[in-house]
């Protein structure tokens, strides 16, 4: 248990992206390497408005479900996998990485990302996951905790890049987000 | 942009009134708090939902000297000349939740110029740039969890939340910890600032006592003679998680 009481946090503003963006952050490997696949959505307001001062950030194990303890996500060398990638959104809400898909981190659990979302506006950060396509009788812990209805707001949909994850930060369709013990 | 302070200001305090008379801890910012304007389509409406941590989530990235050159923490020394402004060390420890450092960790800052003004195309606020100052640094925290910033103490600026909108002087944050739920982004102020009262980003976080864990302190054994003005800031990520089921020990 913490002793401690955390820093509160505050919304990263609308001036970040002079700061945060870094060449190469969002190509967890460079785009059009063997096995790479786009993992790609909009983010969404309450009034489904594109958010285009919005900062997504992925954090992922490897294709073997292997974490990742390698520095180089901000000097990227072309061809080590740092497992962590960030992408602000474009005007249109949009974000985009190059990466490989995750592994299950334990047999017969379905894989997933883990994501951070900032914005302008957004008080915090919010935290989620995004998980690929199910297989059938995939069974998750904190896919089986949330309400049915929105069980699919966690899932990423396939296509014809990859995957697409869109994030809805209120109303019809709004993302599950997590929070953790000591939170 | 018709709204007055004032208007603002009732709304922050009718807030602050029914946080007192909740009586509840809030150590963390609202994600609905109406008086930032832009938090209102912009805050999930339905709670938070409660998970275990596992898996990756139990792991942060890893930053190291591949990433950051040391001269990323020194914001002065970024362009031809020397920035306008009080020059200013900024410094402090980063520990987790149990108080133990978070060793050789990325921390990223920005921030405005000693004029108020962000390297933005969207900042359109009439003040200088300075072509002596861009307003962002990295650091790896140390073996103590220290970290440490020269830079310009930035200005307050204007923005657009309602009619005559300041914010207070600050720096913003970027952290990471040792675990992926740990991650936090926050802004670091500076002490006796006129506009804390006014300002809805700032009293979005409606724990008095709370908020003032986001002001450095200024600190005179830090000031350097001939050269800069010292204000340390100390910072407490969430507890870990993944050190739960190591042994006792490790928490010496």
């Amino acid at each position: 248990m913490s002793t401690l009481v955390p820093t509160p946090g505050q919304t990263v503003g609308p001036f970040f992206h002079y700061a945060l963006p870094y060449p190469g952050d969002r190509d967890l490997v460079p785009p059009g390497s063997p096995g790479s696949v786009r993992l790609h959505g909009t983010v969404y307001d309450g009034a489904g408005n594109p958010v285009p001062d919005a900062l997504v950030e992925i954090w992922q194990p490897d294709p073997e479900g292997r974490v990742v303890q390698a520095q180089g996500s901000i000097r990227r060398d072309g061809h080590t996998f740092t497992g962590f990638g960030r992408s602000s959104s474009d005007r249109l809400g949009g974000y985009t990485f190059t990466t490989l898909p995750p592994g299950p981190m334990a047999p017969g659990r379905p894989a997933y990302f883990a994501v951070t979302v900032f914005a302008r506006g957004l008080l915090n950060r919010l935290f989620t996951r995004a998980y690929l396509p199910l297989a059938d009788g995939a069974s998750d812990p904190v896919l089986d905790g949330v309400d049915p209805d929105r069980r699919a707001t966690l899932v990423c949909a396939a296509d014809e890049q990859g995957y697409r994850f869109d994030v809805r930060l209120q109303g019809e369709g709004e993302t599950v987000f997590l929070t953790y013990p000591g939170h | 942009m018709t709204e007055t302070q004032t208007a603002i200001s009732d709304e922050i305090a009718a807030i602050a009134k029914a946080h007192e008379a909740a009586g509840i801890e809030e150590p963390q910012p609202r994600l609905d708090y109406p008086p930032y304007r832009s938090s209102l389509l912009r805050h999930p409406t339905k709670d938070l939902h409660h998970a275990d941590p596992e898996g990756i989530e139990l792991w942060a990235p890893v930053f190291g000297e591949r990433d950051i050159d040391p001269l990323e923490a020194d914001l002065t020394i970024q362009h031809g000349g020397e920035p306008v402004g009080e020059r200013m060390l900024v410094t402090g420890r980063v520990v987790d939740g149990e108080g133990r450092p978070v060793r050789g960790q990325l921390v990223e800052i920005w921030q405005a110029n000693a004029g108020g003004r962000y390297v933005h195309k969207r900042d359109q606020h009439p003040a200088p740039l300075d072509p002596n100052f861009t307003g962002v640094g990295r650091c790896l925290t140390d073996a103590d969890g220290t970290y440490a910033f020269t830079t310009i103490k930035p200005g307050p600026y204007p923005w657009r939340n309602h009619r005559n909108a300041w914010r207070p002087a600050h720096i913003h944050f970027s952290l990471f910890g040792t675990e992926f739920t740990q991650r936090m982004v926050t802004q670091m102020y500076f002490p006796g600032d006129p506009l804390f009262a006014l300002d809805p980003i700032y009293q979005a976080i409606v724990d008095p006592a709370a908020r003032a864990r986001l002001v450095a302190t200024y600190d005179h054994d830090l000031t350097t003679p001939e050269w800069a003005t010292g204000y340390r800031w100390d910072i407490v990520l969430t507890g870990s998680h993944r050190t739960l089921m190591e042994p006792e020990g490790d928490h010496a």
